[in-house]
């Protein structure tokens, strides 16, 4: 076994390094009690019981959900925008390796795990939603409904995460010290990138397509039949100021590991501002196409109408503008604001498709209960700490000084 | 066991590889107008007096807990009830617009698409249009995802959310197998003790309405519910009270539910073979050109070393 630096070692040695961090486990223990921590841990101790409730007491007992309103947060919140969320892998993976843009390639890395990460907890958030989630694999090996949009998303998805697998190797194998291994997948990184974004095309499309059989359960003003082009065009938005947000947060966090200056960080954020600000326009044409096409602009007077106005007007078009600001002022601080206003109107638009809009029409209406909640914490919070404990330990944020880039 | 159309096709779509998964869904939606001789159920909502007797029949056939409260009870008609775990049947009581005349008992289940939205929805293919008109649901192959009770426009199938081990989605089966099986007619049909409910031909049973309301132009709307709905449905309704009135919904157009979807499915073998092709397009240029530049860096580099 050796270190980084290439001494030999013991295996006790190794995993001190590996896991610990290089500390004795007694050092490693002590520098884990911060306030960040006592609040992760305080949050697992709710919802790692609510955990085992849900799966010996079945949904009943851990959520509101109902036969009209068979879909709730776990849906809407963990998995409509998790994915959306997510995409930043794909936005920036396929803009440094495919489109040559390497100026990004300093956060390419973060911006794949997190990725990653996103999907890996999308899953394990659906996991807790599928009445039968031990039969997760069925639609891929044992009975086939073809004519599904939702069959199209397990497959994407469940391909998807193994082409983001494939772009976080390098990292892994680099930290592990294995290098024929990472010879070979970064050998694999332009081929796992192509099939990543014709996949997330796909998929994250799809899950706008799925709403497309609720024809009368969603509010004509959410329902049109360009849903799956919203979904896409919003995820991609979606992934971009995530990058934005996110890396501004890991570089406040962990600053220590950070080669690259400010200045040049700034300018990276005003440039994804810049590709988001475009987007986001297109996005409000999009919207209002939509309307226009079903011809529903007399809705916009009722409540609900005012409600939609709200997420475009306020979450879309307003956000829109500040970037366009932000940028031309070069003013990083306030991309980093509009950004996270964009995450939040794309969190308001999903919950709007998938809760607020859905079955507006009915006396019974969902509300999710707190367990639900509680769950959907939990995992945010386990995704967390899980990009923590990897960048903490793997060339994620710095390049490792023993391998070449990729590109 | 024989294989059903949907069946079939999702067995050549099972080829299984990523590239194939598009292109096969696609196939599928292909339009179907449905089996010939299909059977069906027509009710009558002139005729039926609420005795909710075929709730108690259905629940009886398929092992269901007997209808709570029980039929004497009628404040069970207080509130608008729809299909859940326990029932797959529910009688419903909407008052008649005309106070001399008795209120309207409308019995509500599955509907039994020609085009089910629920089976186009599920990505197990857990339930089958048969050949003999009845929407079947199999339980041994579901994930529990509930799609198809998002994409039923009748809000019918309902799932037993108090399970955790084994938990089912709930839908009439128009008593697929006692039909087929035993040759019996569906429980809650042989019950009835005013013949509200017809079973046969679909074809047949629209003659027998078509010609009911020809016959009593007063006593009918005319409109048979259930003709072309949603692309047609098995079970079908006639009323003398607008249906609107009876907790129809009447917004539901006539174009199947799978049609919804069709066009964006379809792209999907477009996406899959045109990306590809572009992607790999823009990767080998945006190489050359950075090849290029670094080129023409080194040469001037190389012309500034030299000067
Ligand atoms: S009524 Fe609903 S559950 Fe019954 S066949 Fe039609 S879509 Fe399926
Ligand atoms: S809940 Fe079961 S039957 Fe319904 S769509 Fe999902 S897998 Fe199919």
């Amino acid at each position: 076994m050796t270190t980084i630096t290439g001494e030999n070692i013991t295996f006790i040695e190794w995993l001190q390094d590996k896991l610990f961090l290089g500390m004795s486990f007694k050092e490693y223990f002590k520098k884990l009690i911060t306030p960040f921590n006592i609040i992760a841990t305080l949050i697992l101790c709710v919802g790692i019981p609510i955990a085992f409730v849900r799966f010996t007491q079945g949904l009943a007992a851990t959520t509101n959900l109902t036969d009209n309103n068979p879909w709730g947060m776990w849906i809407g919140v963990d998995v409509l925008c998790g994915v959306a969320l997510a995409a930043g892998g794909f936005t920036l993976g396929s803009a440094v390796y495919l489109f040559g843009m390497k100026e990004y390639h300093p956060i390419v890395r973060p911006a794949v795990l997190t990725g990653f990460l996103g999907y890996f907890f999308v899953v394990i958030g659906l996991c807790f939603d599928l009445g039968r989630p031990w039969r997760l694999p069925y639609p891929m090996f044992v009975s086939y409904g073809t004519t599904s949009v939702m069959f199209l998303v397990g497959w994407h998805v469940a391909l998807y995460l193994s082409c983001q697998f494939v772009e976080f190797c390098p990292a892994l194998f680099e930290w592990l010290g294995w290098k024929k291994f990472r010879k070979f997948v970064v050998g694999l990184t332009i081929g796992a990138t192509i099939f990543g974004v014709i996949l997330s095309t796909l998929h994250q499309s799809a899950l706008g397509g799925l709403y497309l059989l609720a024809a009368k359960k969603l509010h004509p003003l959410w329902y049109t039949p360009f849903l799956p082009v919203f979904f896409l065009v919003s995820a991609i938005i979606g992934g971009m100021t995530m990058v934005i947000f996110e890396s501004s947060l890991t570089h406040r966090v962990f600053s220590h590991q950070i080669s690259l200056d400010h200045k040049k960080f700034d300018k990276l954020t005003i440039g994804l501002g810049k590709a988001a600000a475009m987007t986001l326009m297109g996005y409000f044409c999009l919207k209002v196409i939509g309307v226009a096409h079903g011809d529903h602009w007399h809705l916009l007077g009722t409540p609900m109408g005012q409600w939609f106005l709200l997420e475009v007007l306020g979450f879309v078009l307003a956000p829109c503008f500040l970037l366009v600001w932000a940028v031309r002022q070069e003013r990083a601080g306030w991309v980093r604001f509009a950004a996270i206003w964009t995450v939040i109107g794309l969190i308001l638009n999903r919950v709007n498709v998938s809760m607020i809009a859905f079955n507006w029409n009915l006396p019974d209406r969902y509300v999710p209960k707190w367990t639900e909640f509680a769950v959907t914490i939990t995992i945010i919070t386990v995704g967390v700490l899980t990009f923590r404990w990897i960048v903490n330990r793997m060339p994620i944020l710095w390049e490792h000084p023993d391998y070449e880039p990729e590109i | 066991m024989s294989i059903t159309r949907r069946q079939f096709l999702g067995m050549t779509g099972a080829a299984g590889a990523a590239g194939l998964v598009g292109s096969s869904v696609a196939q599928a939606q292909e339009h179907f107008t449905g089996w010939p001789d299909r059977y069906g159920v027509l009710t009558d909502l002139t005729l039926c007096i609420g005795c909710r007797k075929c709730e108690e029949a259905c629940a009886r056939v398929n092992d269901l807990p007997p209808p709570e409260p029980s039929p004497e009870d009628k404040s069970v008609f207080d509130e608008i009830r729809r299909t859940d775990a326990q029932s797959y049947t529910v009688v419903n009581r909407f008052p008649n617009p005309d106070p001399d005349k008795p209120p309207v008992y409308v019995k509500k289940q599955c509907m039994h698409c020609n085009e089910p939205a629920c089976a186009s929805a599920c990505l197990v293919s857990a339930f089958s249009k048969t050949p003999e008109g009845a929407v079947t649901y199999n339980a041994s192959v579901c994930i529990g995802c509930r799609y198809c009770l998002m994409a039923c426009p009748f809000y019918i199938p309902a799932y037993e959310y108090d399970k955790a081990l084994k938990p089912r989605v709930m839908k009439c089966t128009m008593c697929h197998d006692r039909v087929k099986e035993e040759g019996k007619l569906p429980g809650c049909v042989e019950v009835c003790p005013v013949q509200a409910l017809t079973f046969g031909k679909r074809s047949d049973l629209i003659r027998l309405a078509r010609e009911r309301i020809i016959r009593n132009p007063d006593k009918y709307i005319d409109h048979i519910y259930g003709e072309h709905e949603v692309g047609g449905t098995s079970w079908m309704y006639i009323t003398g009270v607008p249906f609107e009135q009876l907790g129809f919904n009447m917004d539901l157009g006539i174009t199947p539910y799978p049609e919804f979807t069709r066009g964006f499915l379809s792209s999907v073998p477009l996406v899959l073979t045109l990306w590809p092709v572009f992607f790999t397009g823009v990767y080998l240029f945006s190489r050359r050109r950075n090849e290029i530049a670094k080129e023409e860096g080194d040469s001037s580099h190389e012309e500034e070393a030299k000067s």
